[in-house]
């Protein structure tokens, strides 16, 4: 191979999997193993000491799960990955690397649901406080900057659906105040939006979603973009600071681009545990070899049912940034012009009631609280995924009585409109 | 209006330093054995003790480098004071030192003979300077590089941690025959 970097589909495939270096295995082996056993006891001594490259204990780090780091790294152009048990572990554990007790971070308001539920009341009890911004206002990003603020957080696409979000204008300041740009790009994935080109420094993702693509395995993952430098940084002292875990090593200095990933490995996984399963790691890995084939086949199903919606007698709107109409296409068009993603959200004129008629109507989508799979689902976020915020946190997060949720899958797009027309009729 | 001034040294780029090609680095790493190392340090939380740790048990022949440790023993190797101290021929001089400290050490390397056929500053170390006189007088040069990281991004290793070697390949690593754990620079 020459030194040419491979184009995405190649590296869908091939990055990190090189064959098996103990059986020549081409496939992607699962190491359902908890250990690794060392090859003498100074081995043992450098692994611990973050001294050698190498497997311990699949806590920390896993062969099939570095794989899938790798691929991960790669099809968003970073420096490293971490994989995780879920989205929300990838979260976590990366606000644990950059947040100490009292300090602040700015998220947008517009999120999945379940992100806005961790920050407003988990990260709570660890002393972690977000302020909230409009995505749809980045100058709300900048007002809301106090000395503490460690980070500021979006969703590149944003859940519940029909959201993009001008990254470029939100970089810009988060780079003006030297704050680190966390990216959440489940939505999108790396083939319909690479935030790292546009200036976020930390991207994560529930690789649960159109990672993995089947709606098999939950898993997450980080991605260090490199762009950050921590090292120096007294903001930030898990990674400038001398660690005692580590004999007094400073992992922004020690690891320097990837110095990010390798501290919410060393210091948050190991000592807060929540990692993949090797064989959930398999599962996600598989699903990416085809990722770009599936995103764009979401995409044009999403765009040719919004499309056919929209014109419909029972549907007050549809927010779907493909659509010509659609108040965010211009950043469509800029962020991703390949498509707008599988997943949307429109309006009911019946309201509340007939969103939930609706999904009790629908014979193929499936009626469940997932986005990201082969199969087409619904959800009625006012009644499931968005049920416990308030009814204006409903309102500001796209999540009205009204609404209701589709992420599309797979399947030939008249078999999509047929059932969507049968269950609108009788709603 | 251009105006011609006089350039002490011509410049010649032998080699683009933003991006070496890993043929380039490989062939480095598959060649030199001896290494002298400055600015090495006897802390086991620093950079330098870990590159050197790492560099012997690869099966270099790391000669530590540092005036305030010389005649000591760091990793079972002497420490010598300079450059110029070492008694053996060195193959390449790896620079920890920062970017301005690394133009007398080029200096050094440059008065020794013979020569090394090597100058290699470490990550965040570069001095154009200094690397364009090593190249006039016939070294290959690496600037702002970690060897320990070339050698597992090359091999291999670096990606069981996750990093993004930027390299694919339908060929398997090659273990290194020191047990399990190593991989070696020889993948096709």
């Amino acid at each position: 191979m020459s030194d040419r970097l491979p184009g995405f589909n190649t590296l869908a495939i091939h990055a990190g999997a090189a064959p098996d270096a103990a059986t020549g295995a081409r496939a992607t082996p699962i190491y359902q193993t908890t250990s690794f056993v060392f090859d003498d006891v100074d081995h043992a001594a450098s692994l611990f000491g973050l001294q050698a490259f190498g497997n311990i204990y699949s806590r920390i780090g896993n062969p099939t799960c570095a794989v899938l780091e790798e691929r991960v790294a790669a099809l968003e152009g970073g420096t490293a990955a971490l994989a995780v048990a879920s989205g929300h572990a990838a979260e976590f554990l990366t606000f644990h690397t950059l947040l100490q007790p009292g300090d602040e971070f700015i998220a947008a308001k517009k999120l999945y649901g379940g992100s806005i539920n961790q920050f407003n009341h988990a990260y709570k009890n660890f002393g972690w406080n977000v302020v909230w911004a409009d995505s749809d206002d980045p100058s709300s990003f900048e007002a809301a900057i106090t000395p503490k603020t460690k980070a500021i957080f979006v969703e590149s696409i944003a859940n519940p659906g029909g959201v993009i979000v001008d990254l470029k204008a939100i970089a810009a300041i988060a780079k003006k105040h030297r704050i680190p740009f966390i990216v959440d790009n489940t939505m999108a994935s790396p083939y319909l939006i690479r935030p790292f080109e546009h200036g976020a420094d930390i991207i994560v993702h529930s690789a649960t979603k159109f990672l993995g693509g089947h709606g098999n395995s939950v898993g997450g993952v980080i991605v260090d973009g490199g762009s950050f430098n921590f090292a120096g940084d007294d903001r930030y002292p898990m990674l400038s600071k001398p660690r005692p875990e580590y004999a007094g090593m400073v992992l922004g200095e020690t690891f320097g681009n990837f110095g990010f990933a390798i501290a919410c490995r060393v210091l948050g996984l190991r000592d807060l545990g929540p990692a993949l399963s090797p064989f959930n790691a398999f599962l996600i890995l598989n699903g990416i070899e085809t990722l770009p084939l599936r995103m764009q086949r979401h995409s044009d199903n999403a765009l040719a049912v919004a499309e056919h919606l929209q014109g419909h007698s029972k549907i007050s709107w549809v927010s779907y940034p493909g659509l010509r109409s659609d108040r965010y296409h211009n950043l469509a068009k800029e962020y991703c012009p390949k498509g707008a993603g599988a997943v949307f959200t429109f309006g009911l004129k019946g309201g509340y009631e007939a969103g939930v008629k609706l999904v009790s109507n629908l014979k193929l989508f499936s009626h469940l609280a997932n986005i990201g799979d082969t199969r087409s689902l619904v959800i009625h976020p006012a009644s499931t995924t968005h049920r416990q915020l308030t009814d204006e946190q409903k309102t500001q997060a796209g999540a009205g009585p009204e609404v209701v949720r589709l992420s599309i899958g797979l399947e030939d797009t008249q078999d999509l409109i047929d059932d969507l027309n049968q269950a609108l009729d009788a709603a | 209006m251009l105006i011609e001034l006089p350039c002490p040294i011509p410049y010649v780029p032998f080699m683009n330093h933003d991006n070496y090609p890993n043929d380039y680095i490989r062939g480095i790493l598959n060649s030199v054995k001896t290494i002298a190392l400055v600015g090495a340090s006897q802390n086991p939380a620093r950079p330098s003790w870990i590159v050197t740790k790492y560099l012997l048990e690869r099966g270099y022949d790391v000669i530590p480098i540092n005036p305030g440790l010389a005649g000591s023993e760091l990793l079972g190797k002497m420490v010598y004071a300079s450059l110029n101290d070492v008694p053996v021929p060195i193959d390449m001089v790896e620079v920890f030192r920062n970017s301005e400290a690394a133009g007398p050490v080029t200096d050094e390397v440059l008065a020794l003979d013979p020569l090394p056929k090597v100058l290699w500053m470490q990550l965040s170390v570069r001095n154009d300077e200094a690397a364009a006189k090593a190249e006039a007088k016939g070294l290959q040069v690496v600037m702002d590089r970690c060897p320990k990281i070339e050698f597992g991004r090359l091999s291999g290793e670096i990606s069981w941690q996750g990093v993004n070697s930027r390299m694919i390949s339908a060929k398997k690593p090659v273990l290194s025959g020191k047990g399990f754990q190593k991989l070696s620079l020889n993948r096709p």
